[in-house]
């Protein structure tokens, strides 16, 4: 088990690396340099900003240079906002959007799973329908859309609900249920089908004919067999709760790392994109590394596929 | 009345003894595919996608011309109109007709959607198919390199790779967005190909035939190849609307096609600000096209699914 652990650390690391080398590689083979589009300059303020980014250094020793400011910490600084580093907007903005994506996942973890549950108990019956319906919706229906549908028909007409910004809790709640929606439909569907073959097999009819209450039967035995290809899905759902916060926090307005993600693009500020790049892969490699492990722990199996291959 | 209970010889019949036709087949075989086909025809929700495709498919080209309107022409006297019999869908801020742009853009979107899945199609069977029929160590290096490639998010390299390849205020042309898409977006096909082939390589029947002294190309072409079939069809109709929907969320963030041009996306992008001032259907057509895409292929590639399981056979 420690070897597959191991194994795992390294080619996690080894991500971390080529994103920071696909990225600081994409990101100078742009042709021109950031300040070329404001001509007007002197050419003596020019050189100033170039060796203050130390961008007329060779790119073998940017590159260099840059790796030992991450390992550091030091993502960068950002080029249009002459005040504010990467280190700051990632301060500011990673923990709303934290909040927003651990929220969404929550929503997605509690109500999925248990939809899907409903869906195979009642096989062909009217729940089934209903949360394959949903579940439909959700997968066909991008969040931008579902975003923009809810501030329309749901937060104009209920004064509850702001229609975006950020700040109290109401605030969190339509931009958490539009972005876990997507999710939440993906793990339905999973968990109904996993849940169908786990309800047809032996060991339920034994757990049956034991006289264990029913309930006792679907939570113990059912549901706790089910869940795993759920589980095993969550690096991918966390990945795509990521891209959706971009999303999501354009429509709603929320000062969160995605936007600031989503204006560095429009603004062309490279080092922000580079910086906001890198740390976002960082974060979603450990996540990754952290549901794998964690996966390898709940379900022993695992253990023997992974090493059989 | 009373059942006649008296047996005499003449109430039997020989039943006719043919050792010769025992074991002809009565009914016809009916082949994998028109079996695969005939399955797919009994679900509902599967067909809807298909017929859906289909038509939107016919729209896409057929759209842009029947309203009698082009998808750049602006008309600065008739801006923001509802959607009447003026224009069906409407017009947009700048006197566009949004039917013949809807479908402009339904146009792009799909073109851009099929296409990237089928170039992953075919970087994915190549690269799939190498490892797995190539000896165990070149397996394993070329895994570790797709394995490093899949566990980098997907839509976070295709905007980088946007970024990049698109000149400034310039828009990103369609063979930018494609090829963002295409250079990470074929690893889970290879992954899945390559694992397919692992998988039949070992079975029985492979085993049968290389004992009967068949060649590995001819296991290749007889056995291995005609089986993944099945499996890549079906990723190839997902990645379908993963594609549309990667092409939609940059359109949205402003990494689409350069106006006058139009996908779904960017026409969501543009109708986000119709809605600000209170045009909502400028945003809610797109919408409807791009989730009614979604869902089309989504049912289609599950139905697939299902038909080609052989486990679901009835």
């Amino acid at each position: 088990m420690s070897k597959y652990l191991l194994k795992r650390l390294v080619l996690s690391v080894v991500t971390v690396w080529a994103v920071i080398t696909i990225t600081f590689a994409l990101m100078h083979s742009i042709p021109g340099d950031p300040f070329k589009s404001e001509s007007k300059m002197p050419p003596q303020v020019y050189q100033n900003l170039l060796s203050q980014y130390g961008l007329d250094k060779p790119v073998t020793e940017q590159y260099v240079i840059y790796l030992g400011n991450l390992l550091q910490g030091d993502l960068g600084a950002s080029m249009k906002s002459r005040v504010e580093t990467v280190n700051d907007m990632v301060e500011r903005g990673f923990p709303v959007s934290a909040q927003l994506g651990a929220q969404a996942l929550l929503i997605a973890i509690v109500f999925g799973p248990a939809l899907g549950s409903l869906a195979a108990l009642y096989q062909n019956k009217f729940p089934d329908y209903l949360s394959m319906i949903i579940a439909i919706i959700g997968i066909s229906v991008p969040s931008f859309i579902m975003g923009t549908v809810l501030i329309q028909f749901v937060a104009r007409n209920v004064g509850f609900f702001p229609i975006g910004g950020w700040g109290t809790w109401q605030h969190s709640l339509l931009p958490s249920f539009a972005l876990a929606l997507m999710p939440l439909a993906t793990m339905a569907r999973l968990m109904r089908s996993s849940m169908l073959e786990v309800l047809g097999q032996d060991y339920i009819k034994t757990a049956k004919s034991k006289g264990i209450k029913k309930s006792a039967v679907i939570l113990k035995h059912a549901v706790r067999n089910a869940i795993l290809p759920v589980i095993s899905i969550l690096g991918t759902t966390i990945s795509n709760l990521l891209v959706g916060s971009f999303v999501i926090e354009k429509i709603f307005g929320i000062p969160g790392l995605g936007r600031f993600f989503v204006q560095s693009i429009s603004n062309r500020d490279y080092t922000l994109i580079m910086g906001t790049t890198i740390f976002y892969a960082i974060i979603l490699i450990i996540m990754l590394f952290i549901v794998d492990v964690a996966y390898m722990f709940i379900d022993p199996r695992i253990k023997l596929v992974k090493e059989g291959r | 009345m009373k059942a006649d209970t008296n047996l005499r010889p003449e109430l039997f019949e020989r039943a006719e003894k043919d050792n010769k036709n025992a074991d002809k087949i009565k009914r016809p075989t009916i082949k994998y595919w028109p079996d695969v086909w005939r399955r797919l025809n009994h679900n509902k929700l599967a067909m809807l996608g298909l017929v859906l495709i289909i038509l939107m498919g016919i729209m896409s080209f057929l759209g842009t011309e029947i309203s009698g309107y082009t998808y750049f022409e602006q008309n600065l006297s008739m801006r923001n109109i509802d959607p009447g019999s003026e224009f069906w869908f409407g017009s947009d801020e700048l006197g566009r007709d949004m039917f013949t742009r809807v479908w402009y853009g339904a146009r792009y979107s799909l073109a851009i959607g099929i296409i990237a899945a089928f170039i992953d199609f075919l970087i994915g069977v190549l690269y799939g198919g190498i490892a797995g029929i190539a000896s165990r160590r070149v397996d394993s290096i070329m895994m570790r390199v797709a394995e490093v490639i899949y566990s980098i998010p997907y839509l976070l390299i295709v905007i980088l790779l946007s970024v990049v390849l698109s000149r400034e205020g310039g828009g990103t042309s369609m063979f930018v967005l494609i090829l963002a898409m295409s250079l990470t977006g074929w690893v889970p096909m290879a992954i899945l190909v390559r694992g397919q082939v692992l998988q039949l390589k070992e079975s029985e029947y492979s085993l049968a035939s290389e004992s009967l002294g068949a060649t590995k190309g001819w296991i290749l072409k007889k056995h291995i190849f005609p089986n993944t079939l099945g499996p890549i069809l079906v990723n190839v109709t997902l990645t379908i609307p993963r594609a549309i929907f990667a092409e939609a969320t940059l359109g949205f963030l402003g990494l689409g096609l350069q106006a006058p041009k139009s996908s779904l996306g960017t026409l969501a992008n543009d109708g986000l600000a119709g809605l600000a001032v209170g045009n909502a259907y400028q945003i809610i057509i797109p919408a409807i096209l791009i989730s009614l895409i979604m869902f089309s292929f989504n049912v289609l590639g599950d139905g697939l699914r299902d038909a080609l399981d052989p486990r679901l056979r009835k």
